[in-house]
This record gives C-alpha cells, structure tokens and sequence, in this order.
C-alpha cells in the first residue's frame, strides 16, 4: 500500500522541516520526503492532493479522559478516539480516573484492544498510582508498564500525603516512567467551585485559591529532586506553578510540565451567569495568570500544550454550578485555539507550535523515536490541517458524546482535514 | 423586570420603583382589616431547599394580603428527596401554570438557574452565598424611613461577610442609591477581593463602625468554628459583637438592623436588640410590604398599586 501526500507544506519540527514537497508512505511508514517530480517505485501509488495544506506529524495528546471503562455515556473510545481524529491528532494518552480505574493490567489491555477494535487514533493508556486511586495502596506499576502504561499519573485524586508521592516516585524512577501530578492542595480547596478571587466573590461561590496548586507544585518539585523521579506537571494554570516550574528548570530538577488553551485564553469571568460549561479544574484563573502561562509556552518553560478533553453529559452539566462535575471537551477545539491565539499573534512561531503538539509530548512521555516525526522509518501518523479555514466552534456539531465547551460560539482560524495513522486516512 | 435575582443586576432605578411600591402597600399592611383583591386569581408557589420560618411567612402573608394563591412546596414532602433534580423540579413546576415561583437554595446560581428554565417570574429568596435581594430591599426601606435617605448615609456591615448573601444583596442595593458601604469583620470571614468590590474593608470594629448612621449585624454561624475560621465565639463576640459600649463609636443616632435570627450575646447584645436603636421589628414588617411591592411588580404587570380595598 502506497501513499503519496502531494504539494502540501511539510512541518516536521522534529527534522527542522518546513518546505513543500511530497509525503510518501508505505506499508504504515514513513519513507520519505521529497521535492522530486518523479517518485521512483511509488508510480502507481495513491495520490492525495494537498496544496496549500499543512502537513505535519499527527499530534499527540498526552492528557485526555477517554472514560471507558465505567463511564461510556460521557464519551468512549470509539467517540473519543472520533473526536481526537477530527482535532488532528493521532495519539491520545488517557488517564486512569475510570471505573475500575487503571490501576491493573487487565484494564491496560482491555483499553488496547478496545482501541484496535475501534479506535480512529492510537491510545497509550496512563495507569493509576494507587489502587482504585484510593491514594493508599501503590498499584502494580511493573505490570501496568508491561502491558503498555505509558506513564502514572493521580489525575483528579491528587495524592495529599507525600509519603505516598515519595514512593510513587521512587517506583516510577526505578521503572522508567513519568510521574503526572494534579498539583492541588485539598485542604485549602474544599468545596471550592471556580478561581478564588473577585468573581468568586460576587458569584458568592467557594474558591480555589492559586496557592493551592503552587504549595502542591513545590511540593511534588522537591520530591522529585529527592528521589531523581520524572515529574511531569499536569495543567499549569497559575503564574506560581509556571515560576517554580521555570526555576526548577534552572536548577535541573527533572520536571516538564504541560498547558491547556483554556487556562490562557480564558478567564474566571467565563464563569458569569453560573456557566458550568467553564467549571474544570484546575479552574480558569486571572489575566495575569493566562499571561503567565503563554510566556511559559513561549519561553519554554512548558513543553507541551494538552487538553485535559474532560467529557461529561448535558444531563450532568445542567445542574447548580456547585454541583456540577469539573471538565471541558478539548479535542476537537486544541489545534485551532493554539493556531488563533498563540501562532497567528505570534506567540509561537507555527513550527514551535506544532512541536509542542507532536515531537515535544511524544519525548515528554519517552514514546519511542519513531512517534511525534515525519522521520523515515515512522509511523506514518500524520495530521493534515488547513490554516486558512475560519470557523465557528459549535457544540452541537462535535464529534465527542458530550458538549461541554466553553468555546461555543467562537470564531477561530485552522482546522484538520484529515489524519492519517499508520497509513490509514481517517476522514471524519 | 421580569425577576428579581440580584440586586446587583437590578437598576438603580428599578430598586427606587420597589421601594416606592414598598412603602405606598405599608398602610394597607396597618389596617385592621388586611385584604386588597390586587392579586385575585394569581398563585405563587414558594420552593424553599433550605430551613427557612421569617422569610417564607413574609412571602406568604404578603401574597395573601394581596388575595394571590399561596403554595408552599416544601422539600422535604416532595420528589427531591428522591432525587429530583432541580431543572425537573422547574420544568414539572411551569406546567402547574402558577405566576410566580419564589425560590430558596443552598447553591449560588440557583435561583438564576430556575429562572432559565421556567417561563414565570422568579423571586430569589436568597441563593447560598450569592445574593438574597428583598431582605436587601426591605433593609434599605428600613434605613430609608429611619433615615429620610440613602444617599450619604455611612452604613456598616458587620460579621460573616464571606458565607452572607445578605451582606452581598446590601452592598449592591446600597451603594447603587448612593450610600457608602463599609465591610467589617475578621479575615477569616472577609472573602477574598473584598477591597475590590465597591466598599471599603475594616478588620476593627471601633473603626469600621466610627460615625455610621446604620450598623447592619450578620449573624454568627456557630459552626464557623469547627472549620477553623475563628478561635472562639467569646473572642469574636469581644472584638466585633455589637454591644451598647461598642456602639459608642457610631454616630449618635445610629440604627442597628440584623436579618435573624439574632445570637442574643454573640454578634448582639440583648440590650442593643431591645434598645430603641434596634431596627429589628421593623425590618420584619418592612419586610411584608417590600414582598408586596416585588409580587406586585412581577405578577402584577404595569400601573400604579391599587390600594382601594
């Protein structure tokens, strides 16, 4: 099986790329990029034309809720895996807050084939640091990595007590594997519903005070260092969290850390009028905070840009803000609010931006050097998207089994056309 | 007006109109016999997801002055304690086709929510921390009549600011019609950004209250202890109990006003609550009249009040 993507720009920050030229593929692999007119052996290939398109390495998410097992009415792999695929991406990594929750080798496996089955992207599921993510019990991370793991992570039960995060990350550095962190102090975020400050105030809601992640952040850093653990920082929404993380850095802490478009294109004023559609958590902060967060991106100090995509049913959603669950989608609106609001301000220059989606993550999370590149010899995951597409974000037209965006309604600039994952082109 | 959530979403001259209709229904609310046909054939249901006799009573009585139909949905008898939720509990009640829905819950929003999904008028009789807009009202008629005015006057609110609708409903209904609103109480219960919000801040009661014309006291919650928010109720009741020494520090002729249920001895004194500053009583029938004005408005449509019997 052959495959040519014809004309279009090739963006491969992995190889410093970004010119015209042809795309060939074959078998599911990469064979090569070139300007040549004539292709020798790929005469009778497929031909797929796409001037004027940007092709790049299919991106990656390292930070998605799929929620099967337990949760299928909010989103399953299928879906999930849907919507992934029509946000360019080509690989999601999924938490383990499902139900059971990853924290056994069976339900690793189950999530794989489940994704052979059906899946439109490759998934690498995350496994769960403490059984049923309890925060007592270590989970068997040797077999969770063995059947596939890509990491560890206590996403949405942040461990509190660090004996526990110091063991988890003495087996995690033993093994090879990143630790994830939700950085949240728990004890000064009870019952807190949104960012502590001036809205909250007005809303008369209960908050969830930047300190809060920063004392977490700190923690988890010093941690690190003690035990040589790769931490990986999980949605950085704070000016703190981006600071430590900068300074940690410096000191060559092993630390990286990721963002989500939310935590810099929105703030807790979306909150008004009681919108839970922009309730998740970490929460939406202050200007200073978004403006925090893209001079991380800019700068370097985050490496990766993420969705934390969250789905959760209207049903669950169309209740009183306290009582509504925390999460956004986030698949299908990452690459064009990346594109609006950070490559056409020129924040991040497009290569930048799509490295921080594609080779960056897939390094982050050590996911092999044939992963995240449009190298000879990769997997031929590709994302193909159309920059000059302006369009306005609809929740009733996504692909995900849920609506929960606070980006309904948004006009934005850029979107997939189609991936491609291991040779096979995946149109939605 | 087609509800009234919020005070500080209501304009300033909307809130002069209730205060107004307020105080022309206060002389029926005097006369022996309390009964005007104002309302005939209208009905307001009150859902009350929250503990409530004062404010519930006051709707009541002043529907039933006005010959409207009054309703008491109480949670505990209904299907929300099956397990209801809100949004089915609106929908089930629009198509009773009653007027107006009078609505209490411990979520902030969730009157506003209500008023989303039903199509009849919604009063908020008070939403978690958010808002509680006719206790608002009905504590600026009070400080109006004692008074003679609004603009200019120097009010302090004193206590649990953080966790009080009312002092949040006070604050923008005050400050819309020109009074200068003081916050007073300790930093455990001052809620962050306070100096933001159009008042000015006190952590010292002598100086918070120095030369007020009102002193609005917030009760205590007792519990606010146990979350560790305060050391002790005698403490507190020593640095921001309103008391007859205390008071010296206000102007001489302040008036004390406190929503209740009061603390006898812990954010009060027994002496001031019973002492001829103390506004208290007259909050409670203000708040009746102002009830009237606010059914009036919403189920009533346009005109002026019909006070004829």
């Amino acid at each position: 099986m052959k495959l040519i993507l014809s004309g279009g720009r090739v963006v491969d920050p992995s190889q410093n790329l970004d010119q015209i030229a042809n795309l060939l593929i074959e078998d599911g692999r990469i064979v090569g990029i070139t300007t040549e007119a004539q292709m020798a052996g790929f005469e009778n290939a497929e031909i797929l034309d796409v001037t004027g398109k940007i092709v790049c390495p299919g991106l990656i998410d390292i930070h998605v809720h799929l929620r099967e097992p337990g949760f299928e009415y909010k989103e399953d792999i299928e879906s999930g895996t849907r919507a992934a695929a029509a946000g360019g991406f080509t690989r999601v990594c999924c938490m383990p807050n499902t139900n059971p929750a990853i924290d056994t080798a069976a339900v690793v496996r189950q999530i794989l084939e489940r994704t052979e089955q059906v899946g439109s992207a490759r998934v690498g599921p995350i496994g769960a640091a403490t059984k049923a993510m309890q925060g007592d019990q270590l989970t068997e991370m040797a077999d969770l990595k063995a059947a596939g793991a890509v990491a560890i992570s206590d996403d949405a039960f942040p461990l509190q007590h660090s004996d526990t995060v110091r063991s988890v990350m003495e087996y995690c550095k033993m093994l090879g594997l990143a630790f994830m962190t939700h950085n949240e102090d728990k004890r000064l975020t009870e019952k807190g519903a949104m960012n502590e400050g001036y809205m909250a105030t007005v809303m008369g809601v209960p908050g969830i005070p930047r300190v809060a992640e920063d004392i977490a952040t700190a923690r988890n850093i010093m941690l690190a260092q003690l035990t040589g653990c790769h931490l990986h920082l999980l949605h950085i929404s704070t000016a703190g969290t981006v600071e430590l993380l900068r300074q940690a850095k410096a000191a060559g802490a092993p630390v990286t850390g990721e963002a989500c478009a939310h935590h810099w294109v929105l703030t807790d004023a979306a909150c008004e009028g009681y919108n839970t559609d922009a309730k998740m958590n970490p929460p939406l902060r202050t200007p200073e905070d978004c403006a925090a967060v893209k001079a991380g991106i800019a700068d370097g100090t985050i490496d990766c840009i993420v969705t934390d995509h969250a789905p959760h049913a209207e049903y669950e959603k169309e209740v009183e803000f306290d009582a509504a669950p925390f999460g956004i989608l986030g698949l299908e609106t990452s690459f064009p609010l990346v594109y609006s609001t950070l490559v056409i301000p020129g924040v991040l220059s497009l290569s930048e931006a799509i490295a921080k989606m594609t080779s960056v993550p897939a390094a982050v999370l050590n996911l092999g050097d044939k992963v995240g590149t449009l190298q000879t010899g990769a997997d031929a995951d590709v994302a193909v998207l159309d920059l000059d597409r302006a369009w306005t974000i609809d929740r009733d037209s996504v692909q995900s089994k849920s609506k929960n965006t606070p980006f309904h309604g948004m006009k934005v600039m850029g979107k997939a056309e189609f991936t491609i994952v291991g040779g096979r082109v995946i149109r939605i | 007006m087609k509800d009234l959530l919020t005070l500080r979403e209501t304009a300033a001259d909307d809130i002069r109109a209730l205060l107004d209709t307020a105080e022309a229904f206060q002389e029926i609310i005097k006369r022996p016999v309390k009964k005007v046909p104002t309302l005939r054939g209208r009905a307001m249901i009150t859902v009350f997801y929250e503990n409530s006799t004062r404010t519930r009573t006051s709707f009541e009585m002043a529907a039933k002055i006005m010959s409207a139909e009054a309703i008491n949905i109480s949670v505990a008898q209904s299907s929300v304690t099956k397990g209801e939720c809100l949004k089915d509990t609106m929908l089930t009640l629009q198509a009773l086709k009653a007027d107006c829905l009078v609505i209490r819950h411990s979520s902030s929003g969730a009157a506003q929510f209500a008023a989303e999904r039903i199509g009849i008028p919604v009063v908020n009789a008070g939403d978690g921390r958010h808002e509680h807009p006719t206790q608002g009202l009905l504590d600026m008629l009070t400080i109006k009549q004692a008074k003679g005015r609004l603009d200019g006057l120097n009010v302090a609110i004193v206590g649990d600011i953080t966790h009080s609708r009312v002092a949040r409903s006070n604050i923008w209904g005050l400050t819309k019609l020109g009074a200068n609103v003081r916050l007073v109480g300790p930093s455990t219960l001052m809620p962050p950004d306070a100096d933001r919000l159009p008042v000015k801040v006190f952590n010292n009661l002598k100086e918070g209250i120095a030369g007020a014309d009102v002193v609005n006291v917030l009760r205590l919650q007792l519990e606010r202890m146990d979350k560790g928010l305060l050391p002790s109720i005698r403490e507190y009741s020593r640095l921001f109990g309103i008391s007859a020494n205390s008071l010296k520090a206000a102007d001489s002729d302040v008036i004390v006003l406190h929503p209740g249920p009061l603390n006898r001895g812990v954010e009060i004194s027994a002496e001031v609550a019973d002492s001829a500053a103390s506004a208290i009583e007259t909050q409670i029938s203000n708040g009746v009249a102002v009830r009237m004005a606010v059914l009036y408005t919403l189920m009533g449509g346009a005109g002026a009040p019909t006070t004829e019997v």
